[in-house]
């Protein structure tokens, strides 16, 4: 018994110190990025060739799944309003969930899911392959050259998507409620344009989804870096980003907002 | 940057070349020598390990490595898998720290470098490795062109008459187009060859080249190490396990085993040592110093064998 809880009480120590040996070499891992940045910002082709590989290449995901985000919100909102007599209020109902939540939100899981996990193979398989390595003994630094350039690609590319996503949804919405159920168009913009805040709502959105973009693209990368060189480590390296971006996005989404909205 | 490599956080015969071999020769005990005591690095040498260790956590990977390299030379460093060959290569490249002791390359102790400083060495440097490490997504052309693009600000018109000078020089100016995919693995060797000399450096340092080679393609790998380093009067640092080549080639021979020198001399005099993990490396003798099975208990007992059974 004595023998049992002994061995139980190691592996939960292995396991705490585990969790704090990875969080110390993630932090020195994105202090590498952070301090690399100015070198890659100099040269902004590489950002930008990174804002394609992450950005342009997610738009087909992102633009479909908005759009039928919009086409469901608008027919669930569309039978939720009826019944208050407040149909009108479709618009409104719309624009505030995509922009406040669900474009950041799910557009972040989306961005996770294909440039997340693109991210982490490209900078797992490089590092197995000895690329990284290779460039490091050309004396060209994979920090400034690779990783920074891939981050800030990262960052600049999530709030553009989410904006894409809230603004395909609310196009969704307005084919259902508007195009195909009758809600009165200028009702529907009116009350939209009354109702949502620039600052308190879309700033919000946008503020939320560049964090979503700093936590995905920081795991993505990471967790490449950090595979072991094996066809095998690479792969659960992969789904780790899936994984961990999606619980971190959701759990820095309740923090958000409840500071964001709610004025805790 | 130990940071990107570690856990966290690069007709062939000397004697047609005409090179001359004029070392002394010197056969080593097989334990660790203690040669804390040596005079200071010559100026024709361009490297010296002294009594480095390396450790992994409480594995020792090197233990007491004493060794030196003199400019313009071809050097071969061999042993088993595991030995701590790779690890002699990547401390000199500053790739990895010693626990002990201390790295000098052309009169700098590479360990004690800033940053700045590691990088502005490294540029005289070429690695190739293993497999290649070709950038996958750059054709052959822009893996040759990379060092030159990020370290130059010479014209694109130059550039391109630097990357066909070079792969010329390996027999592959009409693979500039292809991909790395494309390219057999003797051919992905060469371009990577012709991207570590891109900028002629003083240093070459060749990981484990003949690996994975057929025959024609390992001796044309082997001629190029040799007249690249001639041509470029560079120094090179060949780590292998292939006895022929590399005894063809070089000029002098390092023996690594367990973390530390065991021998080391000219390939004439290794080729006939009596040394026997020389003899049994050389000669590739299934048993001796190095024996064919791994430790074990009693076979009988594995096997649950009673007696008379």
């Amino acid at each position: 018994m004595i023998g049992m809880m002994d061995k139980a009480l190691r592996h939960v120590g292995h396991l705490v110190v585990d969790g704090i040996w990875k969080l110390g070499t993630a932090g020195r891992f994105t202090g590498y990025v952070l301090t690399r940045s100015a070198d890659s910002l100099r040269r902004p082709q590489l950002t930008l060739n990174e804002i394609y590989f992450s950005g342009t290449l997610s738009l087909i995901i992102i633009v479909v799944s908005g759009m039928f985000v919009g086409l469901v919100l608008g027919l669930q909102g569309y039978e939720t309003l009826k019944r208050y007599g407040s149909a009108d209020a479709l618009g409104t109902l719309v624009a505030l969930a995509l922009v406040r939540e669900l474009g950041p939100v799910v557009s972040a899981l989306l961005f996770a899911s294909r440039a997340g996990s693109a991210i982490t193979a490209k900078i797992g398989i490089m590092k197995a392959t000895e690329q990284l390595s290779a460039m490091e003994m050309m004396a060209v630094d994979p920090f400034a050259r690779v990783l920074s350039p891939t981050f800030w690609g990262g960052v600049i590319s999530m709030p553009l998507l989410a904006a894409i996503f809230s603004a395909m949804g609310i196009f969704g919405g307005y084919l259902i409620g508007v195009v195909i159920i009758g809600v009165d168009s200028g009702a529907f913009w009116s009350q939209m344009q009354a109702n949502v805040d620039l600052r308190d709502d879309i700033l919000n959105g946008v503020i939320k989804s560049a964090v979503f973009g700093v936590a995905v693209t920081l795991i993505a990368l990471f967790e490449g870096y950090d595979a072991p060189p094996t066809a095998e480590g690479v792969s659960y390296a992969v789904t780790r980003t899936v994984v961990t971006s999606a619980l971190a996005v959701l759990a820095l989404d309740f923090i958000l907002t409840s500071f964001m909205f709610t004025g805790v | 940057m130990e940071a990107a490599t570690g856990r966290f956080l690069p007709g062939c015969c000397v004697g047609h070349l005409g090179v001359p071999r004029s070392f002394p020769v010197v056969q080593r005990e097989p334990v660790p020598i203690n040669r804390s005591t040596l005079p200071p690095v010559s100026a024709d040498d361009l490297i010296e390990l002294r009594d480095v260790e390396f450790r992994y956590g409480a594995r020792a990977v090197l233990s007491g490595i004493n060794l030196r390299i003199p400019r313009g030379k071809v050097i071969g460093i061999m042993g088993l898998s595991g030995s701590g060959k790779t690890t002699v290569l990547r401390l000199i490249g500053g790739q990895l720290k010693p626990t002990h002791g201390t790295v000098t390359v052309a009169g700098q102790r590479i360990h004690e470098l800033s940053h700045a400083q590691l990088y502005a060495l490294r540029r005289r440097m070429g690695m190739l490795f293993q497999f290649g490490a070709l950038f996958t997504d750059y054709s052959v052309f822009d893996n040759v062109a990379f060092p030159l693009r990020e370290h130059t600000s010479l014209p694109a018109s130059m550039i391109r008459d630097l990357v066909l000078m070079k792969l010329n020089a390996v027999g592959l100016r009409g693979a500039a187009d292809l991909r790395p995919a494309e390219l057999s693995g003797g051919m992905a060797r060469r371009v990577a060859l012709a991207r570590a000399v891109a900028l002629d450096p003083m240093l070459m340092m060749y990981d484990e080249p003949f690996t994975g080679l057929d025959p024609i393609s390992t001796g044309v790998i082997a001629n190029l190490i040799r007249r690249l380093n001639d041509a470029l009067g560079a120094t090179s640092i060949l780590v292998t396990h292939d006895v022929q080549q590399s005894f063809d080639i070089a000029d002098y021979i390092y023996f690594v085993s367990a973390g530390v020198i065991v021998a080391e001399g000219s390939p004439e005099t290794l080729r006939n040592a009596s040394d026997p993990f020389v003899r049994q490396f050389v000669h590739g003798e299934t048993d001796g110093p190095v024996p064919f099975h791994y430790p074990a208990p009693p076979y009988a007992r594995d096997l649950e064998l009673r007696d008379g059974s």
